[in-house]
């Protein structure tokens, strides 16, 4: 098999592993009864997954744990939550964020 | 989301992708930049966004494609990076219900991190009509694939995306959809349980599964409080 084939055998690969565990939840569990706990449980998935997101987000850097003063991200977020929390607005809270972002590096050169 | 202001019906529908495309045409102009510097031709990078469109996922098999082609190990990461869809697709899934298959096969190939955020704001509060969700999805995967032409593009020239403040588009759209969700205490601990565990699994060196991991934890967290609560009530 030349490079090009293995390029994109691995690519079509990375999509079917990529679809399938976003559609078959969907496909199988819409339209059925489940049991009280379950459909509790399903309805703290996504503060639980978003949480679990973000957190290494903020935190990790270059593969080592970033806990410290000029961490940029940390800093940057305090602004970007208070935003998203009084203006409920995500695209003002994106902006900010990166605005925040931006203007640091630009003047203190983080 | 209220700061929208159009007057056509049809660009109001898809207000809600407005705040992921701001995020995604960034972000996918990074992985463009970092996929044409890692050596992927302009074709494989844009057809990655196109056949894949995960973002994390993109930009982690980047490095992996720069180390040598392994089609097992990469397809192999792709898969544990992105088994999370798993939680999110199951939990919009009574949402559907109404839904024709092929709405629901359209819209799950395009469901990803932010527009589970977005789409699990807005079925909660009963906009679930599958043509509008279907639209906002395909309105997200344009701007990420825009978003990488332009990097493919600009690939050559750039070696650093950090000077632009791209790289924080992820992060600030995680804390939006985040804050956004949170409606009382008890989301309160189970976020604040998600993100540690996350973190406390990774420092553990569960450094794929940690998302996952920390995921079902916390949500059982969750549904435990809640149904120990209401069960004192009664």
């Amino acid at each position: 098999m030349d490079q090009q084939t293995t390029v994109l055998i691995t690519l079509l690969g990375m999509g079917l592993v990529t679809y399938l565990p976003r559609l078959l939840p969907a496909w199988f569990l819409r339209g059925r009864e489940l049991p009280p706990f379950l459909v509790a449980w399903l309805r703290y998935v996504p503060v639980a997954v978003l949480a679990a997101l973000l957190l290494p987000s903020l935190l990790v850097q270059n593969g080592q744990l970033a806990l410290h003063w000029n961490n940029l991200y940390l800093w940057a977020a305090v602004p970007a939550v208070f935003v998203a929390w009084k203006k409920k607005s995500m695209f003002l809270t994106v902006l900010v964020g990166m605005a925040v972002v931006a203007l640091a590096r630009l003047v203190f050169g983080l | 989301m209220q700061e929208e202001n159009t007057n056509s019906p049809r660009l109001q529908a898809l207000a809600p992708a407005l705040p992921v495309v701001l995020g995604y045409l960034p972000i996918g102009f990074a992985y463009g930049v970092l996929a044409i510097n890692a050596g992927l031709t302009p074709f494989e990078t844009i057809a990655m966004s196109i056949v894949v469109y995960a973002g994390s996922a993109q930009l982690m098999v980047v490095s992996l494609f720069a180390a040598g082609l392994n089609p097992f190990s990469i397809i192999a990461t792709t898969f544990v990076v992105n088994l999370r869809h798993l939680l999110m697709s199951a939990s919009l899934a009574p949402y559907m219900e109404r839904w024709k298959k092929s709405q629901v096969a359209a819209f799950c190939y395009e469901l990803t991190d932010e527009s589970f955020g977005v789409h699990s704001l807005r079925f909660a509060r009963g906009e679930n009509a599958a043509p509008q969700s279907i639209s906002i999805n395909l309105t997200c995967q344009m701007a990420w694939v825009v978003g990488t032409i332009l990097g493919a593009l600009a690939g050559g020239l750039i070696q650093d995306v950090k000077p632009f403040a791209l790289d924080y588009a992820l992060p600030a759209m995680f804390i939006a959809l985040l804050v956004l969700q949170i409606k009382n205490k008890l989301h309160l601990l189970v976020a604040a349980a998600g993100g540690l565990l996350s973190i406390g699994l990774w420092l553990g060196h569960v450094t794929q599964w940690n998302v996952i991991l920390a995921t079902v934890l916390a949500a059982t967290l969750g549904a435990g409080v809640e149904t120990w609560t209401n069960k004192q009530r009664s």
